[in-house]
């Protein structure tokens, strides 16, 4: 018995359980809203969601290829993920990785499309593109005290009509069809080199984008634990003050952690873009690849590698909501429980403090020790 | 001339709204950067009941109903704030941007099920047209079109100015933002002066909602959500410093920025000029970005905002 309480009281357990409820919850939650939509098709529906594109389990190359574009997907969700929980650690909420994202779509495509560069040199532009932006929500901050997530949605809307101008104009954007060239037949140089693709049923988006995902997931690990720039970064951002006491220099950390986050994110963008699977089509909304981010960040338990798990669970789903039958329920049925797993994941910390609570009093001087380590640990998500 | 005074009367009584929403939010102490949804969920509601009005209901009675459903809507919304953040204590940036993306899958799934219903499943469009609703609101005169949103946005701000001020509750509310501990340690109940400003925030955010769609508009997208025009609200309240009477003057320059990419191609000198029409719709969000850039650095917000009241804490 002791054993066990020790078991769930291990932080790592908990944030994988309180994960794992908030899925839970939100797809009862989603089968709910099915039930009051349309009562008669509701198991179908959310079984649709569930099984995905594993109905096609017979066939073991269509379900591979499928499996491929699933996986393309998710891989530029993760790093958006990866890029807001890089941020996070250092005590700053970067919503304007969706703009981060735009701005790489911009470079990624303007670079491919309109100036024939190679995929590499595409990729660097969008990194760099990436990164101006989170520095300018960084220099803000840090010079000019502007909230970084007021800024960063400022940015966000300059950045998606930036993208509307730019590529909306002949050199990118085949005026006919209203979205951008495909980037297989104009720039096949700019193609993400392929991989895997025998594996993957000869889907031909599976590029170097799954691999690299998951080297940056485990770089960020290693960065944020293993270094003393990472070390730096969550000082401060546990405690801002504490930080520049200790000799820290707490803005250039700022304007470095979004530089960082920034570039993950416009690495983001040129991983989807590059494949040629997505084309650019003007829009009047920012891209939700950075919000979802949020999502997969928390729900993975801000842990880089936890994130991988939560990115591939949230495409899932999200996926799955073009498997419902459409005579009755519309897709955005997915989007709908994905909001309510990331509302869900707020109340992750009373959740934990719900499994932490001191037990029966015993002595006073005992409960007081075992209060503050449950405090401590919170603190620490 | 005339039609940017009107786009600009329109733009600034959502902004003023939604603002002194935020502003009574944060002065209680919790960050509400969920307004964009909560403007969703009133614009919905108050579109919901234009719609389903019937053909002779008086112009009165539609104007009552749609901004009280919409103001309803809009409480009812802030509520999902208002328990994650109060009682459990969850983060209030990830609470607020949960909401938002709520409110618009919410909107989207809801309008797309309503639409489909409705036309026996021809139309499975997010799309509400509620032009008679949208008629109810004007007053025509000689020179510019007014509209009754414009008067209520009008009154609620005088309202919001002497509660703010001269109200023993607004004294109350602002010192749960500044210091709760002292504020609970004087009998006043900490969670329910935070409930009451994130209520009104709902309250005032959700008729923010409603004027935002069907002031200038008859129809609506309701994918779009309400496209940062939450987000500029709390550039506004920010550049307002939290003060009702500043956040009324901020909220009309920004108005006038966002008004010129409507009205642009009506003023000659400016159509003249070889700009994008886009160029028009960054403006408003270079202007706040710089703006918010000089007044940030002296920014006087409430101390305690965004830091979940735990009674225990010393």
């Amino acid at each position: 018995m002791e054993e066990k309480i020790s078991f769930f009281r291990r932080p790592a357990v908990q944030t994988i359980l309180a994960s794992v409820l908030c899925a839970v919850l939100g797809i009862l939650l989603g089968y709910i809203i099915l039930l009051t939509m349309n009562a008669e098709h509701a198991t179908e529906g959310i079984s649709a969601i569930l099984t995905n594109f594993f109905k096609f389990s017979g066939n073991t190359k269509v379900l591979m290829k499928y499996m491929g574009s699933f996986l393309v997907k998710s891989m530029p969700l993760i790093l958006c993920a990866e890029a807001i929980l890089f941020a996070y650690k250092a005590g700053l909420f970067n919503i304007g990785a969706a703009g981060q994202y735009t701005v790489g779509i911009i470079a990624s495509l303007y670079t491919s499309l309109a100036l024939g560069w190679n995929w590499f040199f595409c990729v660097l532009a969008a990194v760099a593109a990436g990164a101006l932006w989170g520095c300018i929500a960084g220099v803000f901050k840090a010079f000019f005290n502007v909230n970084e997530v007021i800024a960063g949605i400022m940015l966000n809307w300059i950045g998606l009509y930036l993208c509307n101008i730019i590529l909306g104009g002949a050199k990118c954007m085949d005026q006919t069809k209203s979205e951008t060239f495909d980037i297989m037949a104009t720039n096949p140089s700019a193609v993400l080199p392929a991989f895997m693709t025998e594996f993957f049923g000869g889907n031909k988006y599976t590029t170097i984008a799954i691999p690299l995902t998951i080297i940056i997931a485990i770089l960020i690990l290693v960065v944020l634990n293993k270094t003393t720039f990472g070390y730096e970064l969550k000082a401060t951002g546990h405690n801002k003050e504490a930080a520049k006491y200790a000799g820290m220099n707490a803005k250039r950390n700022i304007v470095l952690t979004l530089v960082i986050s920034g570039a993950i994110s416009g690495f983001a963008a040129s991983q989807l873009y590059l494949t040629g699977m997505e084309h650019y089509t003007i829009s009047a909304s920012v891209p939700g690849m950075g919000f979802s981010g949020i999502a997969v960040a928390f729900l993975g338990g801000l842990h880089p590698i936890g994130t991988i798990f939560a990115g591939l669970f949230v495409e899932y789903i999200t996926l799955g909501g073009q498997y419902l039958n459409t005579n009755y329920y519309n897709p955005q049925v997915a989007d709908l429980v994905i909001a309510i797993i990331i509302y869900l994941c707020g109340f992750v910390l009373f959740f934990k403090s719900f499994i932490n609570r001191p037990g029966k009093v015993k002595v006073n001087a005992n409960a007081e020790p075992a209060n503050t380590s449950a405090k401590a640990e919170e603190k620490e998500v | 001339m005339a039609l940017l005074i009107q786009y600009t009367l329109i733009s600034s009584a959502v902004l003023i709204l939604v603002a002194l929403g935020g502003m009574f939010s944060e002065r209680s102490g919790i960050i509400n950067l969920g307004l964009e949804g909560i403007m969703v969920f009133g614009a919905m509601a108050g579109a919901m009941v234009m719609v389903l009005a019937p053909a002779d209901m008086p112009k009165g009675l539609i104007v009552v109903l749609t901004i009280g459903a919409a103001a309803l809507a809009g409480m009812l919304s802030s509520l999902l704030i208002a328990v994650a953040c109060i009682n459990f204590k969850a983060d209030q940036t990830l609470v607020g941007t949960a909401v938002n993306m709520l409110a618009t899958a919410a909107a989207t799934v809801i309008i797309k099920a309503f639409n489909t219903v409705r036309s026996n499943g021809t139309d499975f469009s997010a799309k509400l047209d509620y032009n008679r609703g949208y008629k109810a609101f004007i007053i025509h005169t000689k020179y510019i079109d007014f509209n009754w949103f414009e008067v209520v946005a009008l009154v609620l701000l005088i309202v919001a100015t002497i509660v703010f001020y001269k109200t023993k509750f607004a004294l109350r509310l602002r010192a749960c933002g500044e210091h709760p501990q002292a504020a609970d340690s004087v009998g006043i109940n900490v969670y329910a002066m935070r409930y009451a400003g994130v209520l009104i925030s709902g309250f005032l955010a959700g008729i923010g909602g409603i004027i935002y769609i069907a002031a200038a508009n008859s129809t609506w997208h309701f994918d779009y959500g309400v496209a940062g025009a939450g987000f500029l609200a709390l550039a506004v309240m920010i550049f307002g410093q939290w003060k009702p009477e500043r956040i009324a003057w901020s909220a009309v320059l920004f108005a006038v920025f966002r008004s010129l990419s409507n009205v642009y191609t009506a003023i000659g000198f400016l159509h003249a000029l070889p700009i994008s029409g886009t160029v028009y719709n960054m403006f408003p969000y270079i202007v706040s970005l710089i703006v918010l850039a000089f007044t940030s650095k002296n920014s006087r917000a409430p101390k305690a905002e965004g830091i979940p009241y735990d009674k225990g804490a010393r």
